[in-house]
């Protein structure tokens, strides 16, 4: 039982049973993770390297969670005052820490397909934790794992994916697994943030107005805002954009069902997403963030062995 | 192929067991009966079965353990890991650890220290439905034993269930 990929570039390279798999163990993980001792001893005698060239904060501490809870070892590499700033080029980089005997690399980076280059160079193997405006798989994972939580399963379920769809990874990653796992997608938001050949590559429906895509959802994935992926004005203010388009209490409270609400984080709040709503009940916004630790050490566990099993 | 045990004999067999297990128990609710998946909670499901049948004011408690992320040869092998639950603390119990076929005693050994991360129990026993003797790599032994065996290294001991299988039997091939 394994992976059919010996790296996790991106949900693209996954066939639904991978996906099944990774959810399922993190199933079991996240038991472990209420245990007394929520530290496994499965990957004892593997050493990760975190490669990250652009900021983050939950999923760099989700992946280093992950990997501690797992018993690896873990090097946490920042591109900000290293030797990148000297002008050390990427394979260098990685090619110098991999010669301290590292076996996975953990890696984002602001440029789409950075972690693909690396995997046709290196023999480690790489998880993808964010590459530019190409996919972010394991933020994706977490997020079927969310709504499988709550809502029992994939199939058939209907998810609107709310925002800045054309600037972000969260949004490609998250359409390539639900179409895989058999749910309906619907991508809203303003025009200028909604490429027009997704309708067509993804067979999603498009929606302009966002409270008709939240009459229509089971579960309203809200993306960020990506102010810094912005170098043209595509809507005119975020006080416009939050009118127009930001999750308010009263969409939800009209609706007569209860949707709920996910956002992959950091949070703009009173842009995307007014506080009262972040902080409501239906957002399981902090039960994703948690999830997150369970669903990285199910892809690092199945890694980690895919790649001992190959090795020996 | 031969067969170790019979239906009947398996049933009388469990019988013993859940005696055995409650003669050597002064303090049943203190008490935990735990199951090492995926195979040895059929034989968990019912000695608990039999224990609350023959003492149905026993208080004992019941848990399963999967025991894939402490395996030490996820080097060779990755397993599918099984559901774990165990929602009681065994902090200071005794826990009785069952499983269907004892042989190098690893599955044992691997379940010994998933246990240790649930608390600190004061005593840990071993019941299994079969004994592979003069087959073990650990120094660990039963202390319950369905049918103790001699069998060598290529041959295979099958336990099969009713629930899982056409009928209870054990057989050797």
């Amino acid at each position: 039982m394994r992976l059919s990929t010996k790296h996790l570039l991106g949900i693209r390279d996954l066939a639904p049973s991978d996906i099944q798999l990774i959810l399922d163990t993190a199933t079991q993980f996240k038991e472990v993770l209420q245990r007394p001792v929520k530290k496994v001893p499965s990957l004892r005698d593997i050493t990760i390297v975190n490669l990250f060239y652009e900021n983050s904060t939950r999923t760099r501490i989700s992946f280093e969670l992950a990997e501690k809870r797992l018993s690896a070892d873990t090097i946490n590499f920042t591109a900000s005052g290293s030797s990148v700033s000297k002008g050390e080029t990427l394979l260098d980089t990685v090619n110098n820490i991999l010669s301290m005997k590292v076996d996975m690399v953990v890696m984002r980076h602001s440029a789409s397909g950075a972690p693909h280059f690396l995997s046709k160079h290196i023999p480690a193997a790489i998880v993808n934790a964010g590459d530019g405006i190409n996919e972010h798989p394991t933020q994706a994972l977490l997020d079927a794992f969310s709504i499988r939580e709550k809502l029992g399963s994939l199939e058939g379920k209907k998810i609107a994916i709310i925002g800045d769809i054309m600037h972000s990874r969260v949004a490609l990653s998250n359409l390539y697994l639900l179409k895989k796992m058999g749910a309906e997608v619907m991508v809203a938001g303003p025009p200028t943030l909604i490429p027009t050949y997704l309708k067509e590559a993804f067979d999603v429906q498009v929606e302009y107005n966002v409270e008709k895509a939240l009459a229509w959802c089971d579960v309203a994935n809200v993306l960020r805002i990506q102010l810094e992926r912005q170098n043209q004005v595509l809507f005119s203010s975020l006080r416009e954009y939050n009118l127009a388009y930001g999750l308010k209490k009263d969409m939800l409270a009209k609706l007569n069902k209860e949707i709920f609400v996910m956002h992959p984080g950091p949070i703009n709040r009173g842009v995307e997403l007014d506080s009262d709503v972040a902080d409501s009940g239906q957002s399981i916004i902090l039960q994703q963030v948690e999830n997150g630790v369970a669903v990285r050490m199910a892809v690092l566990y199945l890694l980690a062995g895919r790649e001992m099993t190959t090795q020996s | 192929m031969k067969t170790i045990l019979t239906s009947n004999q398996l049933a009388i067999t469990i019988k013993r067991l859940a005696h055995q297990i409650l003669e050597n128990c002064p303090d049943p609710a203190n008490t935990c009966l735990i199951g090492i998946q995926p195979r040895g909670i059929w034989l968990s499901n019912r000695l608990i079965n039999e224990i609350r049948a023959i003492q149905p004011a026993s208080a004992m408690k019941y848990g399963i353990l999967d025991i894939t992320f402490y395996r030490d040869d996820v080097r060779s092998e990755l397993k599918v890991a099984n559901q774990t639950e165990i929602n009681f603390s065994i902090e200071n119990k005794k826990v009785i650890l069952v499983d269907d076929v004892l042989y190098t005693g690893r599955t044992i050994r691997a379940a010994l220290d998933a246990l240790m991360d649930f608390g600190r129990p004061a005593q840990v026993e071993l019941c299994v439905l079969i004994d592979r003797r003069f087959s073990r790599e650990l120094p660990i032994q039963p202390d319950y034993t369905g049918k103790s065996i001699d069998s060598i290294l290529t041959q295979k001991v099958q336990v099969a269930w009713a629930e899982n299988s056409e009928k209870d039997e054990v057989i050797l091939f």
